[in-house]
């Protein structure tokens, strides 16, 4: 690619900066994320059961990847932006689960 | 058709160092940076998750946890992403007011959560729990103190960059700037969801 096609690809691209949700869109997210932490910490008061584990591990998913793709605009950006984050991510994942596993910590908890 | 390809890319804004990528190199740096802190917070949570039951001495996890007032800090650690992310917005529309006024909300935000982290710190040495009474403590120590940290640089930041954007002493792209200190802080607000749900509300 040339020098003079990135810096035309940079231009076009000033054109659409201005990704992203508008300014009552990222309230009504924020309110969102709000109410899922009260579920959250409604779980410390009233007694889910068998899905007090799930529940609070998918909301905490839920909340997560929220978060990472509306304020951190990753579902908006570049592709390769998302690949080096979730690169990183799974790494991390896959290394401390085999860390952990190594120590028998999952047997532990069944 | 290449170029249209490249026109629909997002990652590079007017005035940065673009990569043959058409990308912004600092925006891919950051990208990589957050990625590698995957790793390092990855091991102080696995370590605290393996020790957590370990108390030789001192209290246990569940009885010295205040889950009320660690609920609060959280929801303000929340929403001072959504005022980080509006001062982002702010900077892209060249709102210079606005955007110094969201950072600076964001960063008193960033205070609050670290004033009642540094509450409960003192809050739990006096109930016995010191750096290496157990390995509970250690780890919990370890991990939520390197949280603080990241949240304490981040403060730093956010209150330069008010003073440079005051005195029009930002380089190259301002909104290119803001975002990445955002990307920045908001990456400790989901590292703060993490540990809430595995730290805090789920019993050892």
């Amino acid at each position: 690619m040339s020098t003079a096609t990135t810096h035309e690809a940079a231009t076009e691209n000033h054109e659409v900066e201005h990704h992203g949700l508008s300014d009552k869109q990222y309230i009504v997210i924020a309110l969102i994320l709000a109410a899922l932490t009260a579920i959250e910490v409604s779980t410390y008061y009233v007694d889910f059961g068998p899905f007090f584990m799930p529940t609070l591990l998918i909301l905490m998913v839920i909340k997560f990847v929220t978060v990472v793709s509306y304020f951190m605009h990753l579902k908006f950006d570049n592709k390769i932006f998302s690949y080096l984050f979730y690169a990183g991510l799974l790494l991390a994942i896959a290394v401390y689960c085999g860390f952990l596993a190594t120590f028998k910590f999952f047997l532990k908890q069944g | 058709m290449a170029e249209s390809a490249i026109a629909h890319d997002h990652g590079v804004s007017h005035g940065a160092h673009a990569s043959s990528t058409g990308l912004s190199n600092n925006k891919m740096g950051m990208w990589m940076f957050l990625g590698s802190e995957c790793l390092l917070f990855g091991g102080l949570i696995s370590t605290y998750m393996l020790y957590r039951g370990r108390v030789s001495s001192g209290p246990q996890p569940n009885n010295i946890f205040d889950i009320p007032f660690t609920s609060v800090s959280s929801f303000i650690l929340l929403m001072s992403s959504l005022t980080m992310v509006l001062a982002v917005s702010s900077a892209q529309r060249k709102d210079d007011r606005n955007t110094n006024l969201w950072l600076t909300i964001t960063a008193l935000l960033g205070a609050t959560f670290v004033g009642g982290q540094v509450y409960e710190f003192t809050a739990f040495y006096r109930e016995g729990l010191g750096f290496t009474t157990s390995l509970f403590g250690s780890s919990f120590y370890s991990l939520t103190g390197f949280h603080g940290v990241h949240v304490s640089v981040g403060i730093i930041m956010l209150m330069a960059l008010v003073g440079m954007n005051r005195n029009n002493r930002i380089p190259g792209d301002k909104a290119e700037v803001v975002e990445l200190i955002g990307l920045y802080w908001h990456f400790v607000d989901i590292i703060w969801i993490i540990i809430f749900t595995l730290v805090y509300l789920i019993p050892s």
